[in-house]
């Protein structure tokens, strides 16, 4: 063929470059964007971060027509000026990389708000492609979508699916292919500008040509100033010679207003799409999403019906995950482990030792953590993929608000009574940074599982049936600390301030397997990798510590410093054994039983009885005060450098977190040993 | 109530199930930024799903639910035509 001497408008031409193309996913939140992601990329796909940010980057290819399609997820935004780093990254992304073509997910069900994206993205170069999807929501709500007559009146191709059910795929598979052929010859509508808004975007560009850094073009770059984006007028602040910035900003100061006309002029042209492609239901019946929502976000029944579903996902945890995780620990890593140090029977004994100790302990203890991490991530999966979860963050906002944080930070946190390691990695979902590093500070407070096992092995032991009682008061105990740490770190680091509560409360729908399956999948990897990599290295360190010089923990440097820090130990009524459990409990937190088993030479209910004997019960408290309440497991540490950046908040959160166990333990058992336990 | 005037009052004072319209806004721009790409602009009506009295509360406008803030919903000044 021979499009290429046809073409109208050569920026809309599509680079053409061996068979292999570029296409950017773009859409707002709750679109259904990751599912049509994973119906064009199955399993292949890869999950990384954006350069510099600590935001999901997923990338994935696909074959059609004999084409390489490298398919990129943009992170999901409801428009592209600089709110988020999310938008920044979207709006970069397609003006730097230029994909060849931009698909842009809205909802049929839900068109007026998700066309807002498209009002921006229909103004740059890429060729755009609307993937309507949701139809089937749509026609639930009653909704009728006159395809025809939405692509005609936008200029674009429109093609309507039903993500979950995977319809549609097909056809935006041979849509896109005659994109990329330039087979279509679209011809985009773009939004208004009222005439007195003309002149201001004109006179702005008299100021500004000539400055414009590329890629950026330069009506956009009008248009952002004029919105107060943050990032464009930096941008240009540092492009334009100090007077024409004045002029620039005269201009801008004269026309505060003007981004409220620019954003209702992007809604005018919706509505006008609206009016010619959506036949809308009659008004006043109550949808499935109120009905449920009367009970899921009331103030009271909300937060019970949360705490019914806590409950049952951690029945389930105990239920399955507990006994699946003994079992891969006796089973799989045990004989693992014996296989292993039969094979390097002939090794070095450092080499053979470290194996065994270093690796398969530290890392051993995470990986048979991964049941307990899936049951909690297809819990949260599910949870989330029916739209349940924005529910949850609106019933814990008052909470939440006690600690200057909001309900959205409350949704990692939850992951971390699975384990700390994806809550920590959970909160890059929060949008404000003071928000984000609060929820990280505070998310190791969560007793996570190990944890709980260490309280669940001594607590019976020594307070036999009232041990029950002593677990919940410790749950209880860091729960609250969780938030009067929040609260206090809060007022302290980040003045009070309180970032904006604003949350879309999507449609509850049917959850979708696949979706869910995907999820569950990705969050294991990167936890197993995480698992292979950072922590096996941390992992091995503390091994190191616990095993040299001479070989055995009583007397290695751990013990070393143990007894060098009995005194401190003292104060919470540990004795040096005590407190090289504590320390080990570092490497996994787990650890801390199995410490004691090697100190006293013995395991299981042996161990117990001698615990029991040796120790007293204020002795026993204080210790299960100051474990559950200690500094973060190494694995932990490792991400909160990872997730924040900077190793002045780990040590921050690493200091604070020693300070708050040791002055609790301490005081828990000046009380306990006053009146007598 | 003035007889033939408008009726201003903060998106709080809505009670459940009342509906007005976004007059304008009384909190910092970058909130503003974020409700107006969530389509709150003045002039669009706003239907109070759930307003307890304290707490958060949900809205929907155009067709979307929104939880707000009940400080953000103290910015929002709305007029309540349907009194």
């Amino acid at each position: 063929m021979t499009a290429c001497h046809e073409v109208v408008n050569p920026d809309l031409m599509v680079s053409i470059k061996d068979g292999s193309y570029l296409v950017a996913l773009a859409g707002q939140p709750n679109m259904g964007k990751s599912t049509i992601f994973n119906n064009l990329t199955g399993l292949n796909q890869h999950v990384g971060n954006w350069p510099g940010k600590t935001i999901d980057r997923c990338s994935g290819q696909f074959h059609f027509a004999g084409k390489e399609i490298t398919l990129i997820d943009l992170p999901g935004t409801y428009s592209l000026t600089a709110n988020s780093p999310e938008e920044i990254i979207a709006r970069e992304f397609i003006l730097r990389e230029r994909p060849d073509v931009v698909v842009a997910v809205v909802s049929a069900a839900n068109l007026e708000r998700s066309l807002y994206l498209v009002s921006e993205l229909i103004t740059l170069k890429a060729p755009l492609i609307v993937a309507l999807n949701m139809m089937d929501v749509a026609e639930q709500e009653g909704l009728r979508v006159d395809t025809d007559a939405l692509e005609r009146t936008l200029g674009v191709p429109v093609v309507p699916m039903t993500a979950t059910r995977s319809t549609g795929t097909s056809v935006l598979q041979k849509v896109l292919d005659q994109t990329l052929l330039r087979e279509l010859k679209p011809n985009p509508v773009v939004p208004d500008i009222r005439s007195d808004h003309r002149q201001i975007v004109d006179e702005l560009l008299s100021e500004i040509s000539g400055f414009i850094p590329i890629p950026y073009p330069s009506e956009w770059i009008a248009f952002k100033l004029l919105e107060g984006d943050h990032e464009i007028t930096r941008l240009m602040q540092a492009q334009l010679p100090t007077e024409r910035w004045e002029t620039v900003q005269t201009i801008l100061k004269a026309h505060e207003d003007a981004f409220l006309a620019i954003v209702s002029a992007r809604y005018e042209w919706i509505e006008q799409l609206i009016r010619v492609s959506v036949i809308h239901p009659r008004l006043g019946q109550i949808g499935i999403t109120d009905r449920l929502d009367r009970w899921a976000a009331h103030p009271f029944w909300g937060l019970a019906i949360l705490a019914s579903i806590l409950g049952l996902v951690f029945e389930l945890t105990f239920s399955i995950g507990v006994p699946v995780q003994s079992w891969l620990a006796h089973q799989l890593i045990a004989p693992l482990t014996s296989s292993l140090s039969s094979i390097l029977g002939g090794a070095p004994v450092w080499l053979d030792s470290q194996v065994i100790n270093g690796v398969m302990g530290g890392v051993g203890a995470v990986v048979s953590f991964l049941p307990i991490m899936v049951i909690f991530f297809a819990a949260f999966g599910l949870l989330e993929d029916m739209g349940y979860m924005a529910r949850a963050a609106y019933v814990m906002d008052n909470l939440m608000h006690m600690m200057g944080l909001h309900g959205k930070s409350f949704l990692p946190l939850f992951l971390g009574f699975g384990c700390n390691v994806p809550a920590v990695m959970g909160a890059r979902t929060i949008d404000s940074r003071p928000a984000r590093l609060l929820t990280i500070l505070v998310a190791p407070l969560i007793p996570c599982t190990a944890r709980m096992a260490v309280v669940a092995f001594l607590a019976p032991a020594f307070f036999g049936s009232q041990a029950i009682l002593v677990t919940w008061g410790l749950v209880i105990l860091s729960v609250g600390m969780l938030v009067a740490s929040g609260a206090l770190l809060n007022q302290v680091l980040f003045k009070g301030q309180r970032s904006a509560f604003i949350m879309e409360m999507p449609l509850y729908h049917i959850p979708n397997g696949r979706t869910i399956g995907l999820l569950v999948w990705q969050r294991s990897l990167s936890f197993l990798k995480k698992a292979g990599t950072t922590i096996l290295a941390i992992s091995i360190g503390v091994w190191a510590l616990s095993v040299l010089p001479g070989g055995s923990l009583q007397t290695s440097y751990l013990a070393q410093l143990g007894h060098f820090l009995e005194p401190v130990g003292r104060w919470m009524g540990l004795d040096w054994r005590l407190t090289v459990a504590l320390l080990t409990s570092f490497m996994a937190k787990e650890n801390a039983v199995a410490t004691l088993g090697v100190l006293f030479g013995a395991g299981g209910s042996s161990l117990a009885q001698q615990l029991a004997a040796t120790y007293s019960m204020a002795s026993a408290l204080s210790f299960l005060t100051v474990s559950i309440l200690f500094i973060p497991c190494a694995a932990t540490v490792a991400v909160v450098r990872q997730e924040t950046g900077s190793w002045r908040w780990t040590l921050l959160n690493i200091s604070f977190m020693l300070a708050l166990s040791v002055g609790a333990a301490s005081m828990v058992y000046a009380v306990a040993s006053r009146i007598g336990m | 109530m003035p007889h033939g005037t408008h009726f201003y009052s903060p998106l709080t004072e809505l009670s459940s199930g009342e509906r007005a319209v976004i007059f304008q806004f009384n909190i910092p721009n970058t909130t503003v930024n974020r409700l107006l790409s969530l389509g709150f602009t003045p002039g669009v009506e706003i239907s109070m799903m759930q307003n307890y009295g304290r707490g958060p509360l949900v809205v929907v406008v155009r067709g979307t639910r929104v939880a707000l803030g009940r400080s953000e919903a103290l910015g929002i000044l709305v007029n309540r035509r349907y009194q």
